[in-house]
C-alpha cells in the first residue's frame, strides 16, 4: 500500500470509527433508558397494588 | 405534522443517509477521476461536505436558538444543543480529515498561517465552550437563555469563516469554488454533490435519533417524579 493510499484509507477510517462511537454511545443510553423504564413500571406495578 | 411522517421519520431518513452514503463511496472510487493531486483528492469528497455539515448544524442550533429567545418554541432549547453537539463532533472529523490530507499534500498537519483553518478552528473552539457555560448553569430557563444567546453570537463566525478564504490575498487551501462555479469537472461535481447530501442526511438521521433519546430521558424524569 502506498503512502498516499494509506492516507486516504485513514479517512475514511476515521470517519467510520467516530460515527461508529456516536451510535455505540447513543446505543448504551437507549440502554439506559429501557432499564430506567422498567424499574418505572416496577414501581408503579407497586403503587397500584398498594393502592388496590 | 402527520402521524406517518412522525413515526417513520427517523427510519426514512437512516435509509436515505445509508443510500446516499453507499452511492457517495461507489462514485467516489468508481466514477470520479483523479486529478493532478492525485489519489489524495478522494478526501476532498468527505473533507469537504462534513465541513459544510458542521456549518450547517451551527446554523441550525443558531436559528433554534433564535426561535427559542424569539417564540419561546418549546423544545428549540433542546435542538439547539442537539445541533451544536453533532455541528462540534463534524468539526472535529473536518479538523482531522483536513490534517490527514494537508500532511501529505503540504507536508504539514497543520498551517498557522492560513486564515480559513485557523478560523476554523477559533469556530469549533467556539461552541467547544458553549458546552463549558452550558453545563456551568443548572438545567432551566436561565441556562436555556444563555445558551441560546452565546449560539447566536457563534452564528456571526459561520460566514467568516467561509468567506475567510475568499478575504485571504495570499492561501494555499484549495478553492472548490470560484466566481466561475465549481473549479472540477462535471463528473466530479456530481459526486461531490452525491456527498453532500449523504453528508447532510447523516447528520439529519443522528440529530433525529439524539433528539428522540434526550427527550425519552427526559419523560422518563418527569414521570420518576410523578411517582415518587
Amino acid at each position: 500500500m502506498s503512502t498516499e493510499e494509506k492516507y486516504v484509507a485513514a479517512v475514511y477510517l476515521i470517519v467510520f470509527v467516530v460515527l461508529l462511537a456516536y451510535v455505540l454511545i447513543i446505543a448504551l443510553k437507549l440502554q439506559r433508558l429501557e432499564r430506567e423504564l422498567a424499574e418505572l413500571v416496577e414501581l408503579a406495578q407497586h403503587k397500584a397494588v398498594a393502592v388496590g | 405534522m402527520s402521524t406517518w411522517s412522525r413515526n417513520n421519520r427517523l427510519p426514512a431518513l437512516a435509509t436515505l443517509a445509508l443510500t446516499l452514503t453507499a452511492a457517495a463511496i461507489a462514485l467516489i472510487f468508481f466514477y470520479a477521476p483523479l486529478d493532478e493531486d492525485g489519489l489524495n483528492q478522494k478526501i476532498f469528497y468527505f473533507h469537504v461536505p462534513i465541513a459544510f455539515t458542521a456549518y450547517g448544524c451551527f446554523a441550525w442550533g443558531g436559528w433554534k436558538a433564535l426561535r427559542h429567545l424569539w417564540k419561546g418554541e418549546e423544545g428549540a432549547d433542546l435542538e439547539s444543543y442537539v445541533a451544536i453537539h453533532l455541528g462540534v463532533i463534524f468539526g472535529v472529523l473536518t479538523l482531522v480529515t483536513g490534517s490527514i490530507w494537508a500532511r501529505y499534500r503540504w507536508g504539514h498537519w497543520w498551517v498557522w498561517s492560513e486564515d480559513q483553518l485557523v478560523l476554523f478552528l477559533v469556530l469549533f473552539l467556539f461552541y467547544c465552550a458553549y458546552f463549558m457555560l452550558r453545563f456551568s448553569v443548572p438545567p432551566g430557563p436561565q441556562r436555556a437563555n444563555l445558551s441560546a444567546v452565546y449560539a447566536l453570537f457563534g452564528v456571526v463566525l459561520i460566514p467568516v469563516s467561509v468567506l475567510a478564504i475568499r478575504l485571504s490575498e495570499r492561501f494555499i487551501h484549495p478553492v472548490a469554488f470560484d466566481k466561475g462555479g465549481p473549479n472540477m469537472a462535471g463528473s466530479q461535481f456530481f459526486t461531490f454533490c452525491v456527498s453532500c447530501a449523504a453528508m447532510f442526511s447523516l447528520a439529519a438521521t443522528l440529530y433525529n435519533l439524539e433528539l428522540v433519546g434526550k427527550r425519552l430521558d427526559m419523560r422518563l424524569r418527569e414521570l420518576r417524579e410523578a411517582l415518587q
